[in-house]
């Protein structure tokens, strides 16, 4: 599904990827994984084609991604910080993104169970953090994709949305979707993934289900074993 | 690209910044006309805050809204929809928001006034149209800065030091460089010198449309024979036109390798 093959990106003098090679074959949640500035939402981006690497190329279905925009029509992408423009309303907001998407979407759904239907016709500007993130995640999930990408879906989401959450990504799993995540909870990680891509000094140090972690580091429980290779890279 | 438009514009439109402008326009027009009663004098002043002012807010606005709507932006690269668009649809909106509130602020009192009967309709026309380019221009300026400082402070006080820099010292400059060099022949130099500034350009054009080039003494003459044609004007505002299109194509330049 998505194919990256050297892929090297500096900021400046900082290396961040460094001759990167990632598979991710269709169907399934793969936890993308690592300690900060490991280069996980920089991979992200530039799948999105937001960040545009030195070298190295992105495939998706065969076909090199890199200077292209329509590919991002089959791309849902959650971000990690939600920040609308404050002056247009909930409403206003998902109908400016369904008239920017030429697709079906069934944002109605998203809106009852994530219980926005008070806010719709509130400011952006004035809605708290955590309900901004419900209004971020019915935006990525309302379009009908093969890929959902999410960067920290969880941040600021209480207890009855995360349940919520959960339950979308299993659904979208079973129609046999491509979720990409990255996260800094491990129960989160232990709970959803099939697969987990561990990123260390901009390259991939694990790949592989999260019993395969396990073993390889002779450790019980993911937390401990994340922590364990985290440690390597203070060593 | 006319739907980011059209979002940006909604956004600023119901944005108190822009209502504050826009009344600001509107009771300085009406305190000019209706106290003053004399519409040259009205002009000469609406001048002289114009220059100074519009660049002033366009960078502002600019620099604010490119900062403010990031993670925004953001969200909107990834959908199926190319950079140029975005930034073209963004800067579009901001301009056309800013321009709208100079040209109905000013154009409400002007026409209760009755500009239409008198012969200062086309002084009026052109200031309308000067301050419409400085929106332009310094909203792209403001955009060029933006993009190339990820730094929010270091890009705003850039982009103030720009318009500092554009509305007051390069005319300290200016006139030093007459005083300094005044044994020399200078009329094709400050001729030059007006066109690298695009406050200086609007300012003089204003001033010789209104027929008081006197004031401006010998160069005033030379400025008069080039500005005061119809050459003079169209040169003019070819020049103004360089200064919106030469900031806007950097930004695209910019964009193709900007990380976001």
């Amino acid at each position: 599904m998505i194919q990256i093959s050297q892929l090297h990106k500096k900021f400046g003098k900082l290396v961040v990827l460094d001759g990167l090679n990632l598979d991710i074959d269709a169907g399934g949640i793969f936890a993308v994984l690592g300690p900060n500035g490991s280069g996980k939402t920089t991979v992200i981006k530039s799948i999105l084609g937001m960040v545009i690497p030195n070298s190295g190329e992105i495939q998706i279905d065969g076909k090199s991604v890199l200077k292209k925009w329509d590919y991002r029509n089959q791309i849902n992408y959650l971000p990690q910080i939600a920040n609308f423009p404050a002056n247009l309303s909930v409403k206003e907001l998902i109908a400016m993104v369904k008239n920017l998407r030429p697709k079906e979407s069934n944002e109605t759904e998203l809106i009852e169970l994530f219980a926005l239907t008070p806010f719709l016709d509130k400011k952006l500007g004035s809605l708290s953090g955590g309900t901004k993130q419900k209004v971020n995640i019915v935006l990525t999930f309302m379009f009908d994709s093969d890929i959902i990408i999410l960067d920290e879906p969880t941040t600021g989401l209480d207890p009855i949305a995360l349940i919520h959450l959960k339950g979308i990504i299993h659904q979208e799993k079973e129609k046999g979707k491509t979720i990409l995540i990255t996260t800094h909870i491990m129960s989160f990680v232990d709970e959803m993934a099939d697969e987990v891509v561990f990123l260390l000094d901009g390259n991939i140090y694990f790949k592989g289900s999260i019993d395969d972690l396990k073993t390889k580091t002779k450790q019980t429980d993911l937390e401990q074993s994340i922590a364990h290779l985290i440690s390597k890279q203070y060593v | 690209m006319f739907k980011i438009l059209k979002y940006s514009f909604y956004d600023l439109m119901r944005s108190r910044w822009s209502y504050v402008y826009f009344a600001f326009y509107l009771a300085l027009g009406f305190v000019l006309l209706f106290l003053n009663n004399d519409v040259d004098k009205a002009i000469i002043t609406l001048l002289n805050i114009i220059i100074v002012l519009t660049p002033l807010i366009g960078t502002i606005f600019g620099v604010m809204y490119y900062y403010n709507s990031k993670e925004f932006t953001e969200l909107l690269l990834a959908q199926p929809m190319k950079r140029n668009t975005i930034f073209l649809g963004q800067y579009l909106g901001i301009s056309i928001s800013l321009t709208l509130s100079l040209i109905l602020g000013l154009g409400i009192p002007f026409l209760l006034y009755g500009i239409f009967m008198s012969s200062a309709i086309f002084d009026f026309g052109l200031l309308l149209v000067v301050g419409s380019f400085l929106n332009f221009i310094f909203v792209a300026l403001a955009y060029n800065i933006a993009l190339s400082n990820s730094n929010k402070i270091k890009g705003f006080g850039y982009a103030i030091l720009m318009w500092l820099f554009l509305a007051v010292i390069y005319d300290g400059l200016f006139l030093i460089s007459l005083m300094v060099f005044n044994e020399y022949p200078l009329d094709n130099f400050s001729l030059l010198a007006t066109m690298f500034n695009p406050i200086d350009l609007s300012r003089i054009l204003i001033l010789l449309k209104l027929d008081i080039s006197a004031l401006l003494g010998y160069t005033g003459a030379v400025f008069k024979k080039f500005f005061g044609t119809n050459f003079g004007l169209v040169i003019s505002l070819f020049v103004m036109s360089l200064w919106v299109l030469i900031p806007v194509w950097r930004i695209q330049r910019k964009l193709r390798k900007k990380d976001f």
